[in-house]
């Protein structure tokens, strides 16, 4: 992190690897963040409707669905996600240059690993992030509409009514600031698995796995005081 | 030019260099030979600042190299030319952008400059027209030749040959062997080569270094070392394998 930092000082990114970054990420991934905003929406709307049924209280259900695909269930899906997709694909692309001497030889090139790998994939995955989570919180809200009026029979108006009522803007930043953190999250741990990944194809396979685990547990550990610091911060 | 002194590296419990020392001059053409996993690879890496030694200097143009960050590295190394046992090409980029790599990152020539150089060092390897390749579609010799193309376009001071010949027919080991001799003599650079093939030691180098259990056994002109009768040097230059005493079960 330290040594990106300090390429990002030294050093403009190549804009034309930061592009072709931002199209493996963002462009990519859109299908895959979109339909697990679109599952997630439909059955936290469903369940939500169940549990408030019991109380007369199925109007709030857009709200509950609202607020949690912002500012929760958005940004770590769609991080958890991107890192099965993204990161691991990150983590076996600069392990396999490790073991076959590439990292090397881009050193011998006057070139710095970090500088040429990892800042451009950081760039990405940071700004990417973002856009995908709010890709995923639009379609998830959209897909638990369509689920709670056409199947549950929930009124529209009150569900868009309760949704416009109890979500704040600052659900919506506290989602964003997360996806970013997420995001940067995601290709700092595989680049670095990638780049330190031992000899040979097992090597390379258990950079992999880590990438994918360490990365995750990162975000979903993360998220618990992302959740508590960023909601104090916004607190009115 | 380069000066190593006393160097010392181990690599897990196996002591690699241990007490190294050896000097080479400005265009002179170098082989280090000596015995498979003998530690020539990982001498040639420290010449480069790829390895950090465990202690022991080496000294670039009086630059201790042991004393750069790697950013600092980044500098020395520009004078440097590697050509890789595997050739080490990126094999998500075309030939081009791999020969151009090193001159797109500078940002110096404009694209019509760089287009011409790459075609000049592709035409000096003999590959000429392969440009949209990728390292994929290449054969090995051709991949060391792009490997070649591509440590030689920014006109550097010094070439690294690791294992220039090795997994290669010999028709085409023996077109190594020329393109090396080549580019010593047309760019008059220093030329360092680690290999245990006998015969492109003889073509490449004027002088030979054996290492030999982590230091410079030998040093000296090429026909010196290979007519040499001592005992070491004699065995391995001839191939001649000590004779196995224990009993094959």
């Amino acid at each position: 992190m330290i040594e990106a930092a300090r390429s990002l000082r030294y050093q403009t990114p190549s804009c034309r690897e930061v592009l072709a970054q931002m199209y493996f990420v963002g462009v990519r991934s859109q299908s895959v963040v979109m339909t697990t905003g679109a599952a997630t929406g439909m059955v936290l709307c469903a369940q939500t409707f169940f549990q408030f049924h019991k109380f007369k209280m199925e109007s709030a259900t857009g709200a509950v669905v609202s607020v949690g695909m912002s500012s929760e269930l958005g940004p770590v899906l769609a991080g958890l996600m991107l890192t099965a997709r993204v990161g691991a694909s990150m983590a076996a692309e600069l392990g396999t240059m490790k073991v076959t001497e590439q990292i090397d030889a881009l050193r011998t090139l006057a070139t710095h690993p970090v500088d040429y790998l990892v800042v451009p994939r950081l760039i990405a995955c940071t700004l990417a992030a973002p856009l995908l989570t709010a890709q995923a919180v639009v379609v998830g809200i959209g897909a638990s509409y369509a689920v709670g009026i056409h199947l549950l029979g929930i009124s529209g108006p009150y569900y868009m009514a309760n949704i416009d009522r109890y979500t704040d803007p600052s659900d919506v930043m506290i989602g964003m600031i997360k996806a970013t953190v997420f995001g940067a999250v995601i290709a700092l741990v595989s680049c670095y698995k990638g780049l330190t990944c031992s000899h040979g194809a097992e090597g390379v396979g258990r950079a992999t796995t880590d990438a994918v685990v360490a990365a995750s547990i990162t975000i979903l550990v993360s998220n618990f005081f992302l959740t508590v610091f960023l909601t104090r911060l916004f607190a009115p | 030019m380069i000066e190593v002194r006393d160097l010392h590296k181990t690599l897990g419990t196996q002591r690699v260099l241990c007490g190294t020392t050896f000097s080479i001059e400005e265009g002179e053409a170098v082989v280090i030979i000596g015995r498979s996993g003998g530690g020539k690879s990982v001498l040639l890496k420290h010449l480069i600042g790829l390895m950090t030694p465990d202690s022991g200097k080496v000294l670039v143009n009086g630059e201790d190299l042991a004393c750069l960050n790697e950013r600092s590295l980044l500098r020395v190394r520009r004078q440097f030319g590697m050509l890789f046992q595997t050739a080490a090409l990126f094999d998500s980029l075309s030939v081009f952008d791999n020969v151009s790599f090193l001159l797109r990152r500078e940002r110096r020539q404009t694209d019509g400059e760089i287009r011409r150089l790459v075609a000049e060092a592709l035409d000096m390897v003999e590959l000429a027209g392969i440009e949209q390749k990728m390292p994929g579609e290449l054969s090995g010799g051709m991949r060391k030749r792009v490997g070649l193309a591509r440590a030689i376009i920014h006109r550097p001071a010094v070439v690294l040959y690791d294992e220039p010949t090795t997994g290669l027919d010999p028709i085409a080991a023996a077109r190594i062997d020329q393109l090396i001799r080549r580019v010593w003599g047309h760019l008059k650079v220093t030329s360092i080569a680690v290999t245990h093939d006998m015969k492109s030691a003889r073509t490449i180098s004027d002088r030979i270094l054996m290492l030999h259990e982590g230091e410079i056994y030998a040093s000296g002109p090429t026909a010196d070392i290979l007519s040499s009768s001592d005992p070491v040097l004699n065995h391995f230059v001839n191939g001649i394998a000590e004779p196995r005493t224990a009993p094959i079960n």
